[in-house]
């Protein structure tokens, strides 16, 4: 039953997954390295860069994909705006009052799309030659999953090209590591912060845009559950450092579509159960992930 | 230390002795109301009424771990369901039982059990699933008990929607009988005031709030962290469970999406509304804002656009109501206080 094609398609199939939950858990992992906050709401930036990209979408604006890049920038600027609003007066508060803060944003972006768009799915449908599938060597893909990854891997070496070697990237890891210190060191932790939104949520953006046409439906909860997901996958690689996250990301996106295709199909609802399941036995056996420095306090 | 270890001073017997008079005062006080309202209102506000009891429990009991311990839970949908799935499933009647799970173990269809220990049963099945997350991540900081009970919700709905057997999985359970009213709701939130009450003035809480506060030195002093949260989170989960049971006993059909994050979320509002690390806090903060969205939906209804009530308004201002409090007024309404009843002596 397992062919090489068969484990070659599953490989392909968790590339794929594991490069969106890696997008998505990139702004996550920016924003708790900075500021210890698990932003509930990030999610929900993802479920805004599906609609947006849909509308584009549906008014069949061409090239398409300007009805990806165009979500992005609106969806990172929403992301500054976020901040500024919920997040900036509460700079230096209990960590639990960003928390608490984030699920709110989390809540009223939600539902402000039921109240508007109201909380029927809608259909997302790109031209047919993006779902075209391709055949090689028995594996088969569509030209969306090509370009899934393709797009994710250019955007993560963006992005580590961009903070490795920039002033704003250097210190933005430089407060992750050490916030305070970073502060004496003149480092306007404000602008770092911004940036950090800007890119984590643009990035948001382009999974929602490819989660969308992957499962060819959008809906104001649809952000949720890969949100949560994405935690989990930053704190398999270790949150706080964006490697990680990537490492989490894909590794995550394997574990699943492994789960799914390696047991008995009595198993496959239980796909989700699963991934919290491993949350638990990783915080249990390594708190810090794969890539973290070991620095986590224990009781 | 802290504005919470201000009125914990000593207590001769006495004083404590008076207390307890006047918290028996109080409880027959509360009992006449309820019985007043009992003979004078309708079923739609009875059943209002009835989940503000169940809402004071939640609040309540959640202070423990995220008021009084500064754990982050925001388990409550999870150890409702379970609560209400273990009730349910001990209170139906036998025939209904054969009739509807003919896949269930054959000593579970022949029982059928009295609402209270049901009720006690859902609380006890969600404190065990409380320890099995609590232990692995309870030992570290920050706060990944808030992904990690997340986490458990989607499993327990995950489970409820495929252990056919037992859960009917998207069916859900209907037909459970309609134990529940006030009285159960108002007595196990009478209950959850005092035991919750009594552990915050006991070594414990002043453990739970010395973690809280610093969880270095509380450390230091000598003070077991794991332990110490562990019994916070497990507590709250205990009664969340029962009051998931009061729950499923009250509208008499759940499926496994009748417990969703909205819950969990407007328990977490009522909490901080109230102010976390004020139980008198959470009593005020669970009415306001159970009475708050059956206003509210009635302006959703009334602003219909199209003939479409405005669904999503009233989950809106409450979001927006949190996200206030937490800006301009962190501490909630009563800011880790407790309102003295007249009556009472300061302990």
């Amino acid at each position: 039953m397992f062919t090489p094609t068969y484990v070659a398609q599953q490989i392909i199939n968790g590339v794929n997954l594991g490069s969106m939950y890696a997008l998505i858990a990139i702004g996550l992992t920016m924003v708790y390295g900075l500021l210890r906050l698990i932003n509930f709401a990030h999610g929900d930036l993802l479920m805004l860069g599906a609609y947006l990209g849909l509308l584009l979408v549906s008014a069949a604006f061409t090239p398409l994909i300007l009805t990806l890049f165009i979500p992005m920038l609106a969806i990172g600027f929403v992301g500054i705006l976020v901040e500024r609003l919920a997040y900036r007066p509460l700079r230096g508060a209990p960590e639990v009052t960003m928390l608490i803060t984030s699920l709110a944003v989390s809540s009223i972006i939600e539902n402000s799309m039921v109240m508007t768009v109201t909380a029927q799915p809608r259909a997302f449908n790109l031209p047919a030659g993006v779902n075209q599938l391709h055949t090689v060597a028995g594996v088969s893909f569509s030209t969306l999953d090509a370009l899934t990854v393709g797009l994710s891997v250019a955007l993560m070496a963006a992005l580590t090209l961009y903070v490795r070697n920039t002033r704003t990237g250097i210190a933005m890891r430089a407060a992750a590591e050490n916030l305070r210190a970073a502060r004496l060191m003149g480092i306007d932790i404000n602008r770092v912060v911004m940036v950090a939104f800007f890119l984590g949520s643009m990035l948001a953006a382009a999974a929602g845009w490819l989660w969308a046409a992957k499962y060819s439906t959008v809906e104001p909860f649809m952000g949720f559950l890969p949100g949560l997901k994405a935690f989990v996958a930053a704190v398999i690689g270790g949150i706080g450092v964006i490697p990680g996250a990537v490492l989490g990301g894909y590794l995550l996106g394997f574990a699943e579509i492994f789960f799914v295709g390696f047991l008995p199909p009595a198993y496959s609802g239980y796909r989700d159960a699963f991934v919290f399941a491993l949350l638990l036995l990783i915080l249990l056996i390594r708190p810090n992930g794969i890539l973290g420095a070991s620095t986590e306090e224990r009781a | 230390m802290s504005r919470a270890m201000d009125g914990v001073r000593r207590v001769d017997i006495n004083g404590a002795a008076r207390n307890l008079l006047v918290g028996c005062a109080y409880v027959a006080l509360l009992a006449t109301l309820l019985w007043l309202a009992q003979s004078t209102l309708n079923n739609y506000y009875l059943r209002i009424l009835a989940v503000i009891g169940i809402n004071i429990i939640l609040t309540v009991s959640l202070n423990l771990t995220n008021g009084f311990a500064g754990d982050f839970s925001l388990g409550i949908a999870a150890f409702m369901s379970i609560g209400a799935y273990t009730a349910a499933l001990l209170s139906l009647p036998v025939a209904m039982k054969t009739a509807s799970f003919p896949g269930l173990p054959a000593w579970l269809q022949a029982t059928s059990i009295p609402f209270l220990p049901a009720t006690i049963a859902g609380g006890v099945m969600a404190a065990i699933a409380a320890v099995i997350v609590g232990l692995p991540v309870l030992r570290l900081r920050g706060h990944y008990l808030a992904v990690a009970t997340l986490g458990l919700m989607v499993i327990v709905r995950v489970v409820a929607n495929n252990w056919q057997d037992v859960t009917r999985g998207a069916r859900g359970i209907n037909g459970i009988p309609p134990l529940s009213n006030i009285w159960w709701t108002f007595g196990w939130a009478v209950l959850t005031i005092y035991v919750v009450w009594m552990v915050v003035h006991s070594p414990y809480g002043r453990a739970m709030i010395a973690i809280r506060e610093d969880w270095l030195a509380a450390q230091a002093r000598g003070v077991n962290v794991l332990r110490t949260r562990l019994l916070a989170f497990v507590l709250s989960a205990f009664f969340a469970g029962v009051a998931g049971a009061l729950y499923a006993h009250l509208i008499t059909a759940i499926t496994p999406s009748s417990f969703s994050f909205v819950i969990t979320f407007n328990i977490v509002v009522m909490l901080v509304v109230g102010g976390m690390g004020s139980i008198t806090g959470s009593v005020i903060g669970a009415v306001l804002l159970t009475l708050l969205p059956e206003g509210l939906r009635q302006v959703e209804t009334a602003l219909a656009v199209g003939g479409t009530p405005l669904y999503g308004l009233s989950q809106i201002i409450i979001a927006l109501l949190a996200a206030l409090v937490m800006i301009f007024r962190r501490q909630g309404l009563f800011g880790g206080r407790e309102i003295r009843l007249p009556g009472m002596v300061e302990r």
